[in-house]
């Protein structure tokens, strides 16, 4: 099994990248020509399309040894950079907020080394638009001429590439990914995960194209309750009390995230880095050694707040995504339009709903839980903007 | 050499954490002294400075037994063995030495310790509490206008909090300064000839004076609060609560408040304020306010031009939907 049948339902991006990955071994080898191959792409889709995994998969092909066709899946290249541990394969996986100027500056320094295994340099930068303009600017020269044998990554989640700046979007080929259809996704979900076909069709059908949220449904039963509590929300705001509670449930689900993340990992965290600047040790020079160290712990925990952050938002989006999906079902099935739902387990639901509220409400409804979208990126408190949404939900 | 008339209490403890208080007791402990020895003079220490030798040196007798008042302050950062000394002092005071020891209240257990033992040699025990409630603010501006030889009215002592604030030592200047220039009579009238404005404006009073639909009362609260300088952030937040209080009570309906703050999770106190706040509102209305907080929220930070203006817009829509039918 090759390294592409790890990329779901997107025939079109694999064509291009098979053939660039052909002509990048033809560049290695000294046979070929630059035809097909480009020192920088950007990857643009939909969340849950396999951005990161189509980079992924392509960075493997760049590295694949075995003769005949790029991405065998089984040799030390492919293998490692698919589980990430290739020399040459860099991964940019932000956690908080942004990523800063400074990380960028770095990377373009280890970027500009020559590949260690004598093929390529891989950087991958997953959520290329979370860069700050800075960040962005940093990177701009790295992107325009990269040393010969140097390729980078980006991704972005977007429909449009426009979401990423101009600057660096001209200096890329984009490959825009499209939304994985159902059945490719159950698909994978059977011959990667072992998941029975029923479960994997129905998570498949209820994941709106997000290949990780269908993977996430069919194997974890309490993101399948976590789900089914936010779909009953929009049927049981029945008095001005229940909007208080379901917004109650929905903050304090989020907040719960975002307290597991950070209790499993920042206290860790923070004693590793302490260890790493001398505290605790005994002895002559002990204190002096730990001298100025605060600002650096400091860091850590803006950093760790920023991750605590940037979970507890992932998780309402989650939610409001399920949300919105459920509002456009009502409106497709008021319109009688022959199109597939995104919550087919839930059609009664809508059903009910769409004979009992007019489109121009339905809409409104829709329009609220966009709008807490907008604001949580706002960085309004979660919990107000939560309340306003659902409070919203209920009078419509 | 006279006998004294006054014997200072060789143990002194001074409990607390209202600064004003505390160094109006250590004063007091000082002029006590000089009352029985006109020389005494004055040592002050922080326990977490004080080293074992100097303590001994400190509380030994003199070559011309001169009076001495000692104060030991911040002796809840006391260590163990700095504690003990105290202690086995505290049991043997010397003659003609007045140990006054500062203690916060609270703190690790060899300062409370030292509280103990204090209190068990039979010390002088001075509570100096912080003060938080406004009926005990009250209290306090009466008694600094009555000592200072003044006489007052609960109107005059509101206005003078209102306009001062509640930072004690800026109070007691003030009493102290009204009665001089009263002659004795602090009335309402006098207290707003000296003073104007308004010191302590939380964006909890504009909060509520929105949801009660007080257009004017909340628009003069912001403008009060914008200029001594609350953040926009607190007065955005502070509605919000507010309107969601008056949501949740209005939303459960008719009941006990006692009942409805162990299921809202809100104190008894809020939960009585928020149902007579809740009065007029309609739930539509609510929705909107709602709407608007959220909206108020974004604004402050960053995504208004002039979130003075923001706030503004919020508490007239506030208020507005308040009055509204529907």
């Amino acid at each position: 099994m090759g390294v592409w049948s790890q990329v779901v339902g997107q025939p079109d991006a694999v064509r291009v990248l098979g053939t660039a990955a052909v002509a990048a071994r033809g560049l290695v080898d000294g046979t070929g020509t630059a035809a097909g191959m480009t020192h920088a792409w950007l990857f643009t889709g939909p969340p849950g399309s396999g951005r990161s995994v189509a980079a992924r998969a392509f960075a493997a092909a760049l590295q694949c040894t075995t003769p005949g066709e790029p991405g065998c899946g089984e040799c030390q290249g492919c293998h490692t950079s698919m589980s990430g541990t290739h020399a040459d394969v860099r991964m940019v996986v932000p956690e908080g907020l942004s990523i800063s100027v400074a990380e960028m500056r770095a990377l373009v320094q280890t970027s500009a080394r020559r590949p260690t295994g004598g093929r390529w340099q891989v950087v991958i930068i997953t959520d290329a638009d979370r860069l700050t303009e800075g960040a962005a600017n940093a990177l701009l020269k790295a992107v325009e001429e990269p040393p010969a044998r140097t390729v980078f990554l980006l991704c972005a989640p977007s429909d449009h590439p426009d979401d990423v700046s101009v600057t660096i979007r001209s200096r890329c080929r984009a490959i825009a990914l499209r939304t994985p259809a159902a059945p490719a996704i159950a698909e994978v979900l059977r011959l990667r995960d072992g998941v029975d076909t029923d479960t994997a069709a129905w998570a498949a059908s209820v994941s709106g194209g997000h290949v990780g949220r269908a993977r996430r449904l069919a194997t974890d039963p309490a993101a399948r309750d976590r789900r089914a509590k936010v779909l009953r929300i929009p049927l049981h705001l029945r008095r001005l009390s229940d909007v208080f509670d379901c917004a109650d449930d929905l903050v304090k689900a989020a907040e719960t995230d975002a307290s597991e993340v950070s209790g499993t990992r920042d206290e860790a965290e923070r004693d590793a880095l302490k260890t790493a600047l001398g505290h605790g040790g005994t002895g002559k020079g002990a204190a002096s050694a730990t001298r100025g160290s605060a600002g650096a712990i400091k860091e850590l925990e803006k950093r760790q707040k920023s991750r605590a952050t940037r979970t507890q938002r992932d998780a309402l989006d989650l939610a409001l995504v399920d949300l919105a999906g459920f509002y456009r079902d009502v409106l497709v099935t008021h319109a009688g339009a022959s199109v597939a739902l995104n919550h087919p387990d839930h059609a009664e639901g809508s059903a009910q709903a769409a004979g009992s509220w007019t489109p121009e409400s339905t809409l409104r409804r829709l329009e609220a839980v966009l709008a807490c979208r907008e604001a949580l990126e706002q960085n309004v408190k979660p919990r107000i903007a939560i309340e306003a949404m659902v409070s919203a939900m209920h009078f419509g | 050499m006279s006998s004294p008339s006054v014997t200072p209490a060789p143990l002194q403890l001074v409990l607390g954490e209202e600064e004003l208080l505390v160094e109006r007791a250590v004063r007091a402990a000082l002029e006590t002294a000089r009352l029985a020895d006109a020389s005494a003079d004055l040592t002050r220490i922080r326990v977490s400075e004080l080293t074992a030798p100097e303590l001994a040196e400190l509380v030994s007798p003199s070559l011309f037994a001169e009076g001495r008042v000692i104060v030991l302050d911040a002796a809840h950062e006391a260590t163990q063995d700095i504690a003990a000394l105290v202690i086995s002092y505290a049991k043997q005071p010397a003659e003609g030495i007045v140990l006054a020891v500062v203690h916060n209240g609270g703190g690790r257990k060899p300062g409370k310790d030292v509280v103990a033992a204090m209190r068990k040699a039979g010390a002088v025990v001075t509570e100096c509490a912080k003060i938080t409630k406004a009926a005990e603010r009250e209290g306090f501006v009466r008694n600094e206008i009555r000592q200072a030889g003044g006489r007052t009215d609960p109107a005059a002592v509101a206005a003078l909090i209102d306009s001062v604030g509640s930072d004690l030592r800026e109070l007691a200047a003030a009493a102290q300064q009204l009665v001089a220039d009263t002659a004795g009579a602090v009335t309402e009238e006098a207290v707003r000839r000296y003073h104007r404005g308004r010191a302590d404006v939380t964006g909890f009073a504009v909060a509520e004076k929105a949801v009660t639909g007080d257009t004017a009362g909340a628009l003069e609260a912001l403008r009060w609060a914008m200029q001594t300088g609350v953040p926009h952030v607190l007065v955005a937040d502070a509605l919000a609560d507010a309107v969601r209080t008056v949501a949740r009570v209005a939303g459960a309906g008719r009941a006990d408040p006692f009942r409805l703050a162990g299921e809202l999770g809100m104190p008894a106190w809020k939960v009585k304020k928020a149902l007579a706040q809740a009065r007029g509102w309609k739930p539509r209305a609510l929705g909107e306010a709602i709407r608007i907080t959220a909206q108020v929220n974004a604004d402050v930070k960053g995504m208004a031009a002039d979130a003075d203006y923001a706030l503004e817009r919020a508490v007239l829509g506030i208020a507005r939907a308040q009055r509204s039918d529907h």
